[in-house]
Formats: C-alpha cells, structure tokens, sequence
C-alpha cells in the first residue's frame, strides 16, 4: 500500500516533469522549424530553465474570475480537467513490474477517465458566460464526440489481437509490434494518430480553442494558476496518449537491450523512446497544418474514419479467428 | 451574496461580436454577426476605431507637409499612398517628372507591393493555421522574406516602414551604387521562396479544404460594390490600373495582369501569388533599364518653396496593393488643398464582407476577411 502510494507520487511527479519539458522541447522544435531560436536566455544552454519561469510567472498571476460567470462551476472546471488528465496514467505500464494498477479493464478504465476532460471543458465554457467560450465548448463536445468513437475502434484492434483488456498484457502479446502487422494495424495506428490529435485539440484538430476565430476558447476567461491547470492538462492528456498509443501500436516497454544490469532501467528507457516517437510525430503534424473547419472535421470523422476503423476492428477479428 | 445569474435565453439566433479587440482582425475591426448555431445569419461590420483624420489634415497642411502622413495610412505598403498623391499633385500644378525618378518610383512601389503581399500572405495563414500552430510557419517565412525587402528601404531612405521616398516633382533620394545587386539577389530569393509556400499550400488538402468555393465573389457584385485590386481580379475582371490607365513609366513595362474566375478566397490567394511575381518582372526590368538624369524636376527644390497649384480640382489613381487608390484635391490656389479627398481600396472592398459572409460558418469569417486583406489605416484614414 505505501509502495504504491509512493509509485503515485512519483508517476505525479515524473509525469509534469515530463510535461514541462515537452512545452519546451516543442517550443524548440517549432522555433527550428521556423528558423528562430526560440527560448534562450532563462537558463544557458538554450534556456533549459524556461519551462519553470513559465509556471513561476502563471502562479503568481492575479486569478480573475468574470462578474458574470457562474463561479462554483468556474472555478471547478479546471481541476476536474486537469485530473481527468491525471487519472490516466495509473493504467499505464512503465516497466514490466512498474505500474501503480494492473485493472483487468485497464483500457475502458483509461478512456472513461479521459472523458473527464471534455466534461471540464464544456463546463468552463458554460461557466465563463462568455459567447467565445460557449461556442467553444459547443465546437469540443461535437467534436469529442465524433473523434471518441475511431479512436476507440482503432484501441480495439490491439485488444482484439491480444484478446486482453489489460495493457500489460498487450504489450506481452505482441510479438511483432501491433503497428506492423498486416495492413490492419498500419490503418489502426494511423487513426489512432488523427483520433489521438483531435482528441488532443491540437492542430489542425483544434477548432476547440481556434485562437484566430475564438480568441482563445474555452479559457478565455482563466487566468493563472487555472489557465496553467488546463494547460497542463493538455500536455498530460498528450503524454498519456502517447504513452498508450507505443504501448498499444509499438510494444510498449518491450525492445532490445544486453542482458545486464536493472532490466526495469531499459524498459523505461524504450517506452520514453517510443513516446517521444509520437510525440515528435505530433509536433510535426501540429506545427505545419492550417485549420480544419468544424463542419469537415465532424463529416471526415464520420463518413470516413468511423466506418474504416470499424471494418478495420472486422478485419482484425476475422484475423484473430482464422489464423 | 447571492449573485444573480445571467443565463441565455433559449433563443434561436446569437449576437458575437467579433472586435474590435480580436486576433484576427487585422486591426480593428468589429464586426457584429449574428449567429445561429455556428451558421453566420447576419452580418454588420463597424469601422472607424482607427479615424485620425487624415483628410481633414491635408486642408491644413501644406501639399509638401501632408506627404509623410500618407505613409501612415495604408501602413503595410507606404510608398503607393505617396505615389498616388504626388502624382495627383504633379498633374494639378503641372509638373514634370525626370524618367529616372519615375523609374525610381515604379521600383519601389513594387518593392512594397510585394512586402504588403509577404505580410498578407503571412497573416491570411494566421488566420487559417492559428497562432499555435502550423500557420505562425508560414507567417514567419513570409517576414523573414519581407525584412530582405525593408532593408533595401532601409539602405535607401534610412527607415524601413514609411520611407518618404517621394517628394513632389521627383524622389528625395537617389539610388545607391550597388542596389541593383542588392534588389536582384533579394528578389532571386523571394521568387524561389514565394514558389515554395505555393507549391506547399496548393498541394496541401486542408488549405484547399479552407479556401475553395468559399466566400465567393460574383463578377458583376464586385463591379458594383467597386471592389477592386486582388479582390476583384479574383472575380474574372481583369482590370488593373497599371494597364488599364497607364501612370508614370508603366507603360514601358512588360507584365501580365493575373486574373482568375472563381472568385472565391483561393482565387484571389492565387492572384495575389501571381502579381508577385509579375512585380519582380517589372522591377527586374526597371532595375535594367535605369536611366541616367535628374531625380527631381526644377520646381520644388527646397521644400520652404510652397506650391501653389492654379484652382481647379485633380483625380489620380494609383494601383496601390489593395486596389485602386485614388486622391482627390479640390485647389482653391491657396498653398494647401482646399479638400483632400482619398478613395481608399480598402474600404471599397470591405463593404462586400456582409454579402460574403452571409450562410458561411464562424470559421470562414477569418478566411474571408484574410482574402479581402484589409489595411485599417486605409479603411479609417
């Protein structure tokens, strides 16, 4: 009991370190990108230290609250986003034997908590009284919504191949990893990539929080340390999605290492690998696209990625039972 | 305390208002949609947050005085507002302008057409791609191509964004020695680069996606609301001042006037691609064919020297990066204009945005708007 309380803190503390620095690594990334330098001067070299002067400076913030906003509510919405973000990770495997709970469910666990999320932010949209927000709020439940649905089909498959709920087990069933087996997991990784970043509302998913036709969405109308609770919570809603997605599609922990040493040090190692696969994937999807309009990003979903992914779950069952 | 809530009514139709406080704007716009869902029903645009009354300035100033102010107007392309009103002025007192400041002028009024259309390009996938996202890429490659241009502005006039390059009767500088090796290697490279970013967007379906079919502009709406510019040769009208009416030394030019049918927010993207590179042509060309001579006539050397046009009144359009930019000076033979009145393209243009916008969604208004490229400086003077 103590140990797994201690694993808590530690998944806590690892998972918003982490969290911290991809707000800077992507910052880098996109600065590369663009060809500018990007944060430099907190913290020499290349401003190592920006992350925290960022928290630092959104802590100390003057918190405003709207005159005319519902104030229970607005001020609750960030906290349940931000640990329907954190609730996630409990269910993800960092090692063989390091994991806070092995639920027999784990999967239906992991996207029933993630749901939170869009139910924080439909209720700090309606909270903030402001019609930016509202509209906002409307925009990521219709998109939640439609994107929820191939994003669970394509988490299906791998269930389906592994014939187990529980993510340590389809990591272990894996003996190719899940992504390259036959055009059926290829097509699932690939949605579950479109999925994970509309999910995520990020671009060109992110009509959410479209900053040049709704200012800036659903927090709007937050300001420091609840404008940092949700955005933190999207980070660690990517890095749990990411974390999931290398467990589900590219074997997790699993990957080569020699024979000595702590086995559980390489199993952490190739799972932040294979994380930073994705995330890195992300970043560049998300730095070099324009916006999709909410009316095609809800059609795309489902005319197009609704239906594949479930001829593709077909396909993978049709597999699992003939051969 | 209990405080009492203000909740919505259950109503069909909600008012947003868009600014004039607002990303995407370009400045301050305020435009009043009614909404139904996410469907636009109405549409009333508000403008004057930027009024400084520049008209009324120009009766008070004298013609030599009110020259720099035009610089502020239209601030993304300065040195078309001085070509119209000098030119304007030139033919109300009858002055005669040395080919090689003509020349000088023609080069430099493309140079800035094609930095006003870097920064549009830039803010139009702004718009589209958002500040996190993948249109602050396109936007900062646009700058970085726009600052090689303001440096030879720079270089030449020793500011980069109101140069004051022109003066009544001629330019107030002369070209620097080495500025034509200068203007072709800068625009050797925004040539490639700006075939790049096309080739990048047309080929990209989300852009597509955003742009085609939308706010689509019928030829003979855009001939009565007087559009003009990119605007309206985006609707199938091929209609550009530099050829229609040669000014200046356009007619000793070779350049194509880019027009396209659609009318919709890709064509006059298309457009505006185009006319970039039809204004490194016709700098190339300029650049080669300098000739030598005066850059100023005899007439206003100093600037203590007030002109004193006979009475009488002047119209003057120029094809400024917008459109068609017009002055007109009322003359009462006084030392300043009895009236100034400017006839500003972006102003012309924006009046169609409630016809475009109507049955389009939240997300098309920043499309449109960006298409429209409106400068508030110029719309307000």
């Amino acid at each position: 009991m103590v140990g797994i309380i201690f694993l808590t803190i530690i998944y806590i503390f690892v998972a918003l370190f982490i969290v911290l620095y991809i707000t800077w690594i992507e910052r880098k990334f996109a600065a590369k990108l663009h060809n500018r330098v990007g944060p430099y001067y907190v913290g020499r070299p290349h401003g190592f230290l920006q992350p925290f002067a960022d928290v630092l400076k959104l802590l100390l913030k003057e918190d405003i609250i709207p005159e005319q906003a519902d104030r229970k509510i607005f001020n609750i919405a960030p906290i349940i986003v931000f640990i329907g973000a954190l609730l996630t990770f409990p269910v993800l495997p960092v090692a063989k034997n390091i994991y806070i709970s092995d639920l027999s469910v784990g999967l239906i666990y992991f996207f029933a908590v993630s749901s939170l999320i869009v139910f924080g932010v439909f209720l700090a949209g309606w909270a903030s009284n402001s019609k930016y927000a509202l509209l906002s709020a409307f925009r990521a439940g219709a998109q939640v919504v439609s994107y929820e649905i191939p994003l669970i089909l394509s988490a299906l498959v791998p269930v389906v191949l592994a014939g187990s709920l529980r993510t340590n087990d389809i990591i272990q069933a894996q003996k190719v990893p899940f992504a390259l087996y036959p055009i059926f997991g290829w097509v699932s990784f690939i949605i579950f990539v479109i999925a994970g970043l509309a999910e995520e509302n990020k671009v060109p998913f992110d009509v959410p929080e479209a900053e040049s036709e709704l200012v800036a969405a659903y927090n709007v109308e937050y300001s420091g340390i609840k404008f940092a609770l949700f955005y933190a919570a999207e980070y660690v809603h990517i890095l749990a999605l990411s974390v999931l997605g290398s467990i589900l599609f590219l074997g997790g922990y699993r990957g080569f290492y020699p024979h000595f040493g702590p086995e559980w040090l390489y199993q952490i190692f190739w799972l932040l690998f294979k994380t930073f696969i994705m995330l890195t994937l992300f970043l560049l999807i998300r730095w070099s696209f324009v916006r999709i309009r909410i009316d095609r990003l809800i059609n795309f979903s489902w005319k197009y990625l609704f239906p594949i992914s479930l001829f593709n779950l077909f396909l993978a069952s049709l597999w699992k039972l003939f051969f | 305390m209990e405080r009492e809530l203000k909740i919505y009514e259950p109503e069909e139709e909600i008012i947003l208002n868009m600014g004039p406080q607002h990303p995407s704007t370009h400045g301050v716009l305020r435009i009043i949609l009614k909404l139904s869902g996410e469907k636009i029903v109405d549409v009333k645009p508000d403008i004057g947050y930027l009024h400084r009354g520049v008209e009324k300035l120009g009766e008070t100033y004298t013609y030599v005085q009110f020259l720099p102010m035009l610089d502020r107007n239209d601030y993304l392309s300065a040195t078309t507002n001085e070509f119209g009103y000098v030119l304007a002025v030139e033919k109300l007192a009858g002055i005669m302008v040395p080919e090689r400041a003509q020349y000088i002028r023609v080069i430099f009024s493309e140079l800035s057409r094609i930095a006003s259309h870097l920064v549009w390009l830039g803010t139009f996938c702004l718009d589209l791609g958002g500040a996190l996202g993948g249109g602050t890429t396109v936007f900062l490659y646009c700058f970085r191509e726009r600052e090689r241009i303001l440096d030879i502005f720079e270089k030449m006039t020793g500011s980069r964004l109101h140069p004051h390059l022109m003066q009544i009767g001629g330019v107030r500088y002369d070209v620097y020695p080495s500025i034509d090796k200068d203007i072709k290697e800068t625009l050797q490279t925004v040539e490639k680069r700006i075939n790049e970013y096309e080739e990048m967007l047309i080929n990209n379906p989300v852009f597509i996606d955003r742009t085609k079919g939308i706010g689509i502009l019928p030829k003979e709406v855009a001939m009565e609301y007087g559009c003009s510019g990119p605007v309206l040769r985006g609707s199938g009208v091929k209609f550009d001042l530099r050829k229609a009416c040669p000014y200046s030394s356009y007619d000793k030019f070779d350049f194509d006037v880019p027009s396209f049918d659609g009318g919709d927010v890709f064509d006059r993207f298309r457009v505006r691609m185009e006319e970039m590179r039809q204004s490194i042509k016709i700098i190339m060309q300029a650049i080669e064919g300098l000739p030598q001579g005066p850059i100023s006539s005899q007439m206003p050397v100093k600037v203590k020297v007030a002109i004193k046009p006979k009475p009488g009144e002047v119209y003057v359009a120029v094809e400024s990066p917008r459109g068609e930019l017009g002055y007109y000076i009322y003359s009462d033979g006084k030392p300043f204009a009895y009236r100034v009145k400017i006839r500003a393209p972006s102003f012309s243009n924006l009046s169609v945005l409630p016809f475009l916008l109507k049955g389009h969604l939240v997300a098309d208004v920043v499309a449109i708007l960006g298409s429209i490229d409106p400068v508030f400086g110029d719309v307000d003077r």
